[in-house]
């Protein structure tokens, strides 16, 4: 097919879906895009905290960027467990550096910026692109949640879904 | 938390296999994965130990099928299920669209479920949720071995809420895709009504 914070305080989960739109999503992929360009990274990924990919672009080729979303979150969460063990509200910044291939990321709230890049860029240059590049991006996530939010849930593709349809799902498997 | 994307017309839920150590949580996804077509599954990650014990999660994408133009794709994660890797399972919670219970079902492993059960409850309730209110199946797994518990005995002590129960045999493969229809139905229905 192609394409998870150690927290003691109470989030604030609710049944609501988020949808992303299109026009919000080509916004983010147009965002993501132009900081690829500008970090000169290979791939950029925008993940939710709860691990679920938002969007993705650049190189991804094979790159699995689902598992990708999923590790990074898990990785993010337990890094946030080991900030407030110390005292600390988070770690605003990871990065993990190879002999070829690293990986910067970045906590915006509640979205976490992945930027995938090699030996064509360097970390300064990717911390100050990320950063430059993290209010657009937390501001439209921001609007994602506010159409969550205000949406008319009788429209939603499954509102009307019925249960002979629920179980086709299982019949194709 | 559900995520629909109208652009690439995807539906992603996130299912949490919980349960005590060693009651067959990998088993359950191994199975799974082994299962599934290659078109509709993603890798299956597992961070393990080097015995094989869960360490942080096990996580797999599965794709079901396509509803009303959108493909529905579950995210399905595991937890740690030794009693100290309680920071790391309280971690995977976040976000959980629904939740499997796999009990042990031998004798000697009553306790570790009654433990789990409660740590599944209060760790949720640290997120906000209520087990009463999110999609839950009980899985009673391990049924091929000699000293099981009888499964209403079983049902009495660890029946929440009159959820699904599934018996299963994870390693073999018996229940393993009944208890995931179970609780993916759920979720969906869940999402009708939001």
């Amino acid at each position: 097919m192609a394409n998870l914070e150690l927290s003691l305080e109470l989030s604030s989960p609710s049944n609501m879906p988020i949808l992303i739109r299109e026009q919000r999503y080509h916004h983010i992929k147009a965002l993501l895009a132009r900081l690829r360009l500008d970090a000169s990274a290979r791939v950029v990924v925008l993940v939710e905290k709860d691990g679920q990919q938002i969007a993705a672009h650049g190189e991804v080729g094979a790159l699995d960027t689902t598992s990708l979303a999923s590790l990074v979150a898990g990785n993010v969460a337990a890094t946030g467990g080991m900030a407030k063990l110390i005292g600390e509200k988070e770690f605003p910044t990871l990065s993990h550096e190879g002999d070829k291939e690293s990986i910067h990321i970045s906590v915006i709230g509640r979205i976490l910026l992945v930027v995938v890049f090699d030996q064509r860029s360097s970390l300064g240059l990717v911390k100050l692109r990320s950063k430059q590049a993290s209010h657009e991006l937390a501001a439209a996530f921001a609007e994602i949640e506010r159409d969550s939010e205000t949406s008319d849930n009788s429209k939603l593709p499954f509102s009307e879904i019925t249960d002979e349809e629920i179980d086709s799902l299982f019949v194709q498997n | 938390m559900t995520f629909i994307n109208y652009a690439s017309r995807e539906i992603n839920c996130k299912i949490v296999y919980y349960g005590p150590g060693l009651c067959g949580k990998t088993t359950n996804l191994q199975h799974i994965y082994d299962a599934t077509a290659p078109q509709a599954k993603g890798k299956l990650i597992s961070l393990a130990t080097e015995t094989d014990r869960t360490l942080f999660f096990d996580f797999m994408p599965l794709e079901l099928g396509t509803v009303r133009g959108f493909k529905t794709r579950f995210h399905l994660y595991t937890v740690p299920g030794q009693v100290f890797y309680e920071a790391s399972r309280k971690l995977i919670l976040k976000g959980v669209d629904g939740v499997v219970f796999v009990a042990d079902s031998q004798e000697e492993r009553m306790d570790a479920n009654i433990e789990s059960l409660f740590n599944l409850e209060e760790n949720l309730k640290a997120h906000g949720y209520d087990l009463m209110k999110i999609p839950y199946v009980l899985q009673l797994n391990k049924r091929d071995l000699p000293n099981v518990i009888p499964t209403e005995d079983l049902t009495v002590e660890l029946l929440k809420k009159g959820e699904p129960v599934v018996e299963a045999v994870a390693s073999t493969g018996v229940g393993v895709f009944d208890t995931l229809k179970a609780v993916a139905k759920q979720v969906l229905t869940e999402l009708r009504k939001s």
